[in-house]
């Protein structure tokens, strides 16, 4: 079987991809089963498979226009962010990586008695890892990166939206010299695919960024199944808290950039917009009229800062959701509608006098629709912001060092950005708090999700010192 | 004499190549002036000095000579590199990059950089071109990738501050590298050096200053931006002292003799109490068990104390075997001395060059005497080898006693001291009475005397049925007048950080 995968700017078909399903699953398991078990990949040095990790960096490098333009085509947003800002972060994620391939170590350990102890940090084995559709290279990176530098072999789901740059990106990892069956990718749908990987007994470790309903459904496939260790990156409503001695242009531009990035297709989106009274009016009409010069477009065209939503499904929640907040008397302060007649897009949408209890406060939307609050003191915002079951990042606004350092604690999320957001480097650790996640990905924090601990012990004859 | 490949054996010496016309490494030395804030010129004096060829005692060539007022110079351009250029500027990725350029780049050209070494040290080509070159163009990828990964702490504190501890680099690094291993000692110390976003000023040792210069300018190819890493040869009694002695020159790293890291460590504390990383000498002993398989155990003894033509720090320079297999480990350690393959290092086939220079080649036969004067077995060697340059018949003595020179004293050269021992507790109090900690060898199949041993041993690397394993991660460096600090590895990296803690109070705390 095939499917296929859309051109979100027109939903016209770009090319069917093969079906991946449980079979397949089965094979692919059992191919990188082979592969750890009996192949070269975890016996040869280190150093051996850094080279490897480094080679395949370079060789991205040279193919970066071709995944910037596949990238932007089967995804939608602007070609720019995707061949000036995402294909580099990819490529600086796997040099971050390969570094960390011949550096991890264990630990000798002091015993209580005449014991001779040490941990052995080792492989995980069979890493499944199901990856979305919002960032496919870039998640690609953030998953495959530390897997791989950890010695473990890999059965990558790719998300059905976005199939095609993960193929072109692992027929080159096998360029650079990766032996077969380290990495293997299978296109497919979370029920089927999806579930088969979390639910399989031979796979050591399941990886899954997505929505939180579906990071339950993994969870208790791998209960169910064998136990494997789960790392889970969910959803957010993401506080974005801007206080009452902030440069209001600097906090509209930002707050803007931190929800409307990626057409609002972020986890971690900064779509709770609290902003303190003395400067709510101000800020509100400058955040009005930046998302009325927001230019939306054909993402392969200069300048464009919106692409279309991924597709149909998610196109039709976002409008459900601006439905949902005009209906329960939130301001619609600009935008409200689709953009254009095909394809996907969405009008670039502002909220204000949103209250907490509204759907479009508590609910993620995945979409360009900014939702403005008002708060009245730091106490009262901190409760608000974290009252949630999410808990992945937060911003804050603020040029008091006691403000932000009183935020930063308070706040319960994985990520606190003060006076920025969205910054990723690779040695950052991101995650989330509560129900937007279970581990961290990213930086040293990693390479515990791919790891397992050994620890070894010998008995000691007349120690010198204990 | 000996006839060319010559297979006539006489009791005391070697089978092996004879020392004909030396081969021409046929390569040309480009540059031999001083390497400040990116260009190559000559020393403020203008004075040159002649480095040697240890095969024939022949000048190779003549390098600028720096001296006092080259230090500054180079000091100056490595401070301004530091204080205002863009190397501490630029993203730890970006360092990165440049680290890993140049290590491409220095693999692109092992084979002239390998012969650069072997005419200036007498090293085998061999060993030089497959296993040092390597060596270093993986060092260099090690430490690239640690540039983006130096991690300070976040802190708990006892009372209503938010703590963190920031590990910034030191600024200008003095780094002083010997003869014996010019290129992998470069890689030991520029590697993490310039990983924590240091810059350097290095001085070379005087009778290698050729290959540093050539990877430098490689260096600058790869992008290194001009004054992060200044290379000055010189002497020791001037520029390396002079670097000892800057005030402004923030951290220094030696690796040499123990009696020259004694004077480093005292001009360090006399000028601005710099931090010292010291690399000193060892006297390593290589201790063979009673449940040893014999044939492994010379072999591993013999690699341990006669690489390099006997020129580690670590050589495993006491062999101390138990008395169950001291005879059969003796009559074997000395049947292959006999046939180990000295000559000609641009020869194929050779195992030993010469020793350094003139200065090492007389200590080292004086040692040699002096063995024979208190009364150990000359076993093998004993003698020059050859009429020209610095060669040294592979010499065994048994029957050593610990009070012996040649027990005590570094050689640091072809020359293995064979003793005997009865027990564990005997060999250990043994092996730690030395002043030295540097590294020691244990040849056991046995697990209790393995971990026995490891602990009871007083050094900075025990190799247990290994020896003279060096790779990248494996943290080096000695216990006692060995040394201060660790190389390699991630403790290498402690070298060139500096921690500063930032404490700033919190309002309110949501939790302490």
């Amino acid at each position: 079987k095939t499917f296929p995968t859309y051109d979100p700017r027109t939903g016209d078909v770009i090319a069917n991809v093969a079906e991946g399903d449980a079979e397949d699953i089965d094979r692919a398991v059992a191919a990188a089963r082979k592969a750890f078990d009996e192949g070269p990949w975890p016996k040869m040095t280190p150093y051996e498979r850094s080279r490897i990790m480094l080679r395949f960096a370079d060789l991205v490098e040279k193919h970066s226009e071709e995944l910037a333009a596949l990238e932007t085509w089967n995804n939608g947003k602007p070609h720019e962010q995707a061949a000036k800002s995402e294909l580099p972060m990819f490529i600086r994620l796997f040099h971050y990586y390969a570094g960390w391939a011949d550096k991890i170590h264990g630990l000798t350990v002091p015993a209580d008695g005449p014991h001779h102890v040490q941990t052995l940090h080792e492989p995980i084995g069979v890493a499944g890892q199901i990856i979305p559709w919002n960032f496919p290279l870039l998640m690609f990176a953030w998953k495959v990166g530390p897997a791989l530098a950890c010695g473990n072999t890999i059965v990558l789901k790719t998300a059905e939206q976005t199939p095609l740059t993960a193929l072109y990106v692992a027929k080159l990892f096998h360029e650079a010299g990766l032996p077969p069956g380290v990495l293997n990718v299978v296109s497919g749908y979370g029920p089927t695919a999806g579930a088969a990987l979390a639910g399989h007994m031979d796979v050591d470790k399941v990886a899954f960024t997505g929505s939180t309903d579906t990071g339950k459904i993994i969870l208790e496939l791998a209960a169910k199944s064998n136990l494997k260790p789960v790392t889970l990156e969910l959803g957010g409503k993401s506080p974005f808290i801007i206080c009452e001695d902030a440069d209001v242009d600097k906090a509209v531009e930002l707050a803007h950039f931190a929800l409307f990035f990626n057409q609002g297709q972020c986890c971690c989106a900064g779509s709770r917009t609290f902003v303190h009274e003395r400067v709510y009016d101000e800020f509100l009409e400058k955040a009005k009229a930046r998302a009325l010069r927001r230019v939306v477009g054909d993402p392969f065209r200069k300048g464009v800062e919106q692409g279309p939503q991924i597709d149909t499904e998610q196109f039709e929640k976002v409008l459900r959701y601006i439905r949902a907040g005009i209906e329960s008397n939130a301001t619609l302060e600009c935008g409200g509608d689709r953009l254009g007649t095909k394809g996907y897009f969405v009008q670039p949408t502002v909220f204000s006098n949103v209250m907490d209890d509204m759907l479009i406060a508590k609910d993620e939307i995945f979409g360009p629709v900014q939702s403005i609050l008002k708060f009245k003191d730091i106490d009262e915002v901190i409760r608000r912001a974290n009252n949630t079951r999410y808990g992945l990042a937060a911003g804050v606004f603020t040029k008091s060092v006691e403000t932000a350092n009183t935020l930063t604690r308070a706040l319960r999320a994985g990520t606190v950005w003060v006076n920025c957001f969205d910054v990723f480097d690779a040695a950052i650790p991101f995650g989330g708090y509560k129900m937007s996640g279970i581990g961290r990905e990213k930086g040293i924090y990693s390479l515990h999700n791919y790891l397992q601990v050994k620890a070894v012990v010998t008995p000691l004859k007349n120690p010198a010192w204990l | 004499r000996f006839s060319s490949w010559g297979r006539r054996i006489n009791s005391f010496s070697t089978a092996a190549a004879a020392i004909d016309e030396p081969i021409h490494p046929s390569i040309q030395v480009d540059h031999t002036q001083l390497l400040i804030n990116g260009q190559f010129i000559d020393a403020a004096s203008g004075r040159t000095f002649p480095t040697v060829d240890p095969r024939t005692g022949d000048v190779i060539v003549r390098v600028a000579e720096g001296d006092l007022e080259d230090v500054n110079r180079a000091v100056a351009a490595a401070r301004k590199a530091f204080d205002e250029g863009p190397w501490p500027k630029m993203t730890a990725y970006e360092r990165s990059r440049i680290m890993l350029r140049f290590a491409d780049l220095l693999e692109k050209h092992t084979e002239e950089v390998a012969k650069l070494e072997t005419w200036d040290n007498g090293k085998p080509y061999d060993q030089a071109a497959k296993i040092e070159i390597p060596m270093v163009v993986r060092m260099f990828r090690y430490y690239a990738g640690w540039a983006d990964k130096i991690h300070g702490f976040t802190v708990p504190a006892d009372g209503q501050h938010h703590v963190q501890t920031l590990h910034e680099p030191y600024g200008v690094c003095g780094l002083i590298i010997p003869w014996n291993f010019p290129l992998l000692l470069y890689s030991w110390k520029v590697g993490p050096a310039l990983a924590c976003g240091n810059t350097v000023v290095l001085k070379t040792a005087e009778q290698t200053p050729l290959s540093a210069i050539y990877v430098s300018k490689l260096f600058h190819e790869a992008g290194l931006p001009p004054g992060v890493l200044n290379v000055v040869s010189g002497f020791g009694p001037t520029a390396g002292a002079a670097l000892s002695s800057h005030m402004d020159v923030n951290k220094l790293s030696f690796t040499g003799s123990t009696a020259t890291g004694k004077i480093v460590l005292t001009l360090a504390a006399k000028s601005n109490l710099k931090p010292v990383t010291l690399e000193l000498g060892g006297k390593s002993p290589f201790i063979v068990c009673k449940d040893a398989d014999v044939d492994k155990a010379v072999e591993l003894a013999h690699s341990a104390l006669f690489f390099n033509q006997g020129q580690c720090c670590c050589a495993g320079s006491r062999t101390l075997v138990h008395e169950s297999v001291y005879d059969e480990f003796v009559e074997k350690a000395k049947d292959r001395a006999l046939k180990r393959v000295v000559g000609d290092p641009f020869k194929t086939g050779i195992e030993q060059g010469p020793q350094i220079d003139n200065e090492q080649f007389k200590k080292i036969l004086k040692y040699i005497r002096s063995g024979i004067e208190s009364g150990a077995t000359l076993e093998s060697g004993g003698e020059q080898f050859g009429s020209k340059g610095y060669y040294i018949q592979p010499t065994v003595f048994s029957n050593v006693q610990d009070d012996m020179l040649i027990a005590k004293d570094e050689i640091f050269g072809p020359v293995q001291s064979i003793s005997k021992f009865k027990d564990l507790e005997e060999v250990v109090q043994r092996a730690n009475a030395s002043s030295y900690g540097l590294a020691a060898g244990v040849f056991t199949q046995n697990i209790e005397t393995a971990n026995t041993l490891t602990r009871a041993l007083r050094v900075g690397t025990v190799w247990i049925n290994c020896y003279d394993i060096f790779d990248a991660a494996v943290p080096f460096g000695g216990f006692k007048m060995s040394g201060q600090g660790r190389e390699k590895g991630i403790y290498g990296l402690s070298s060139y950080l500096q921690v500063k803690a930032v404490v700033t109070p919190l309002k309110n705390p949501a939790w302490l």
